[in-house]
């Protein structure tokens, strides 16, 4: 706000100082634009919702009556789910100018906590769920006290421990995946987020992506309407300042990550929901898939700007042109193609919105 | 002056001991290099490498890439046991092309290099290849896929659940070879996709696992819904890709499961019905094969023969099912559970 306020001061004072005619012309051009770019400092979620409505508007064209039918948009909504449940744990940390490269591996690694101590050592199976809930909460917990308590950069904290957990996969599965049909015997609790709900017009829900959005209303919650969620933007923006505030920034750093490994960890369920099995092979890449989510939908990677409904859209935008390209028969190439270029103009446009409190 | 002589006397006794290292320890040392930790049939490789090499007296050193593709990895191995003396290795090589000039480095040293699972680009790069022939693999579940489908497989509609966009060797082996097999013109073998016959629905990626199974098969269930085979580049694909069908209500055997590895998870899936059929391969044969042709070289200074009439050592690969058809042969899931890997 108090940004905004100087911003206006300074033009003003530009207009004063300058042949008024040519000033007026430069305000009027630079007042339209000013006014978009203030809109989206605002709304950081409005560039991702005008993006995935166009996207759903050119695919309903271009690959027909498939594409805009209510089940396949409730397909991509379940495509989605891991991710978007991955990104809302990365917006989490990147609120705070962080960010957080071991999510995937931390969802790995609990689904397999989770599988392999239900099927192979044969421990129930409410035991081994809350013990894998533990293990992303763990992990986070390390995360957030690296970068906390040792003031280690969370790049390279996180780079750290994307590749232990990722070897920590690699010894509690023994390389084994745990098959479906186990999980359903031994434990269906894990497969439960894989329930499915019809709803009229053909749309299945999953409880998987139903979980996903009460996640993500209850993070919205906490970031937009307690103190807590204010602590995370402003320590996001100049942890310095919040601190000289009175905010314990540490405790918000060790809080986020923390709380991110915990929602990794209810990922870790619905992806056992989503794909039967708890396997070690799978989403390697899913850090980076939840961080591409995260950028599309608006969040600032320089902290303190963007939203958890901004990372829903990122998501959504992803799968609706991933599905839609294929369904216009597109090869999946293309698709990784525009999915970078998506990436490309999302930063470009948070630079240029920034460039308003600069 | 005085320096040097202790210096000169520290080298000596250096090299004493390590020649009385050599000479009582005369184990030779040898390689094998996978493509990463995290897959079930490179540890099943790594298993048979080091029973093999116990068994035979030499000394393992095994290596891994980080992840699937990792080139810099196997180079600095390669250049690790180059320096260490090896005798051969044995490699998976994670890029067929990229890691050619590193090989030719070990050869001219003197080292008997021996390529496992994938072929190097030229083949003849390396002194042998030990290798599941991936093409026949894919023939193999595409015959049978014909065979089952009888009639129907003219107007059969194929999903294909392939590994990447980069289409490396496994790849479109595979997938061609079962184009071959359920008689399909492939046009050039080297890639697919270039096809244009009307029953292929189309092609997805998977990275060969589940996740990726999963979400490429709700793709081509939405581009055809009337689908009655999907062919899988690997078991975990396949497992994937039946969730899939299981979430559509088309896993009551009216779509053909067909795939690749003979895994243990997989054999059981075809004995559970979720797969229909798979080609098993024998990663531990192979490895285990290559330990002893590196023994032989170090002591005879022989390199071993490929297959006739194939620039490969063939290592096999065979038909599961419970649904054997005419005219394909085939074993049982349970034949197939006491040969599986992983």
């Amino acid at each position: 706000m108090s940004d905004d306020a100087t911003g206006s001061v300074s033009a003003e004072r530009g207009l004063h100082g300058s042949d008024q005619s040519v000033a007026s012309f430069d305000e009027d051009r630079g007042s339209v634009l000013k006014s978009i770019q203030r809109f989206l400092h605002e709304y950081p979620t409005a560039i991702p919702f005008i993006v995935l409505v166009i996207g759903i508007l050119i695919f309903s064209v271009a690959a027909g009556g498939r594409f805009f039918a209510p089940f396949n948009l409730s397909l991509v909504l379940q495509q989605v789910t891991i991710i978007a449940f991955l990104g809302i744990a990365q917006t989490l940390v990147i609120l705070t100018a962080g960010i957080d490269l071991s999510v995937g591996a931390m969802m790995v690694l609990s689904s397999i906590v989770m599988g392999r101590l239900t099927v192979t050592y044969g421990v129930p199976v409410e035991l081994s769920f809350v013990l894998g809930l533990l293990t992303g909460l763990v992990c986070g917990l390390i995360n957030g006290v690296l970068v906390a308590v040792i003031k280690l950069p969370p790049f390279i904290v996180t780079l750290g421990t994307w590749s232990v957990y990722g070897a920590m996969v690699i010894y509690v599965s023994h390389s084994e995946t745990v098959r479906a049909q186990d999980i359903e015997a031994a434990g269906p609790l894990l497969q439960w987020l894989g329930h499915t709900i019809r709803l009229g017009g053909g749309a299945v829900l999953t409880y998987g992506a139903i979980a996903m959005i009460l996640t993500a209303l209850i993070i919205w919650y906490v970031l937009n309407r307690t103190a807590f969620g204010r602590h995370v933007y402003a320590t996001g923006d100049d942890d310095e300042a919040a601190r000289l505030a009175g905010i314990n920034t540490r405790g918000v750093f060790i809080a986020v990550y923390t709380l991110a490994g915990f929602i990794c960890a209810v990922a870790a369920w619905a992806l056992i929901g989503r794909i039967g099995a708890a396997s070690p092979l799978g989403n390697q890449t899913a850090n980076l898939d939840a961080i591409t989510a995260v950028v599309i939908g608006g969040t600032s990677l320089f902290g303190g700007r963007g939203s958890i409904v901004g990372t829903l859209f990122g998501a959504l935008i992803v799968g609706v042109f991933r599905n839609g390209l294929a369904l216009a028969g597109v090869d999946s190439l293309w698709q990784e193609f525009t999915v970078g270029i998506l990436i490309i103009l999302a930063v470009t446009i948070d630079q240029w919105i920034r460039k308003i409190s600069a | 002056m005085r320096k040097w002589t202790i210096l000169k006397a520290a080298v000596a006794g250096l090299a004493f001991y390590g020649a009385m290292a050599t000479a009582s320890y005369a184990a030779d040392i040898v390689g094998l290099i996978t493509k990463t930790e995290g897959n079930p049939f490179f540890v099943k490789m790594r298993e048979g490498a080091q029973a093999k090499a116990k068994e035979l007296g030499l000394t393992l050193q095994t290596f891994a890439g980080k992840f699937d593709g990792d080139n810099d990895s196997q180079v600095a191995a390669i250049e690790n046991l180059i320096s260490a003396g090896a005798k051969g290795f044995a490699i998976v090589p994670s890029d067929s092309s990229a890691i050619v000039p590193t090989i030719k480095k070990a050869r001219d040293a003197g080292l008997l290099v021996i390529v496992l699972d994938t072929p190097l680009d030229p083949i003849d790069a390396a002194d042998a290849t030990f290798a599941t022939d991936n093409f026949k693999a894919g023939e193999l579940i595409g015959e049978w896929a014909k065979g089952t489908l009888g009639d129907k497989a003219s107007s059969a509609k194929i999903a294909f659940l392939d590994l990447a966009t980069n289409q490396p060797t496994v790849d479109y082996l595979r997938d061609q070879g079962f184009m071959k097999g359920f008689g399909i013109d492939i046009k050039d073998p080297k890639k697919y996709g270039d096809e244009d016959d009307a029953r292929i629905c189309g092609h997805e990626m998977t990275g060969g696992a589940e996740d990726g199974g999963r979400t490429a098969m709700e793709t081509l269930l939405q581009k055809c819904p009337d689908v009655s085979v999907m062919y899988t580049i690997n078991e975990p694909a396949a497992a994937g890709g039946y969730q899939a069908l299981k979430a559509a209500g088309k896993d009551d055997g009216s779509v053909l499961v067909v795939s690749i590895d003979g895994g243990c998870p997989g054999v059981k899936n075809v004995a559970a019905g979720v797969i229909g059929a798979t080609s098993q391969q024998y990663p531990l044969k192979m490895a285990a094969m290559a330990m002893e042709a590196i023994e032989k070289f170090a002591k005879t200074g022989e390199k071993p023969k490929p297959t006739p009439g194939k620039e490969f050592f063939d290592t096999g690969a065979t038909l599961i099912t419970d649904k054997p058809v005419n005219g394909v042969e085939s074993i049982d899931s349970k034949k197939g559970a006491e040969l599986c890997w992983g």
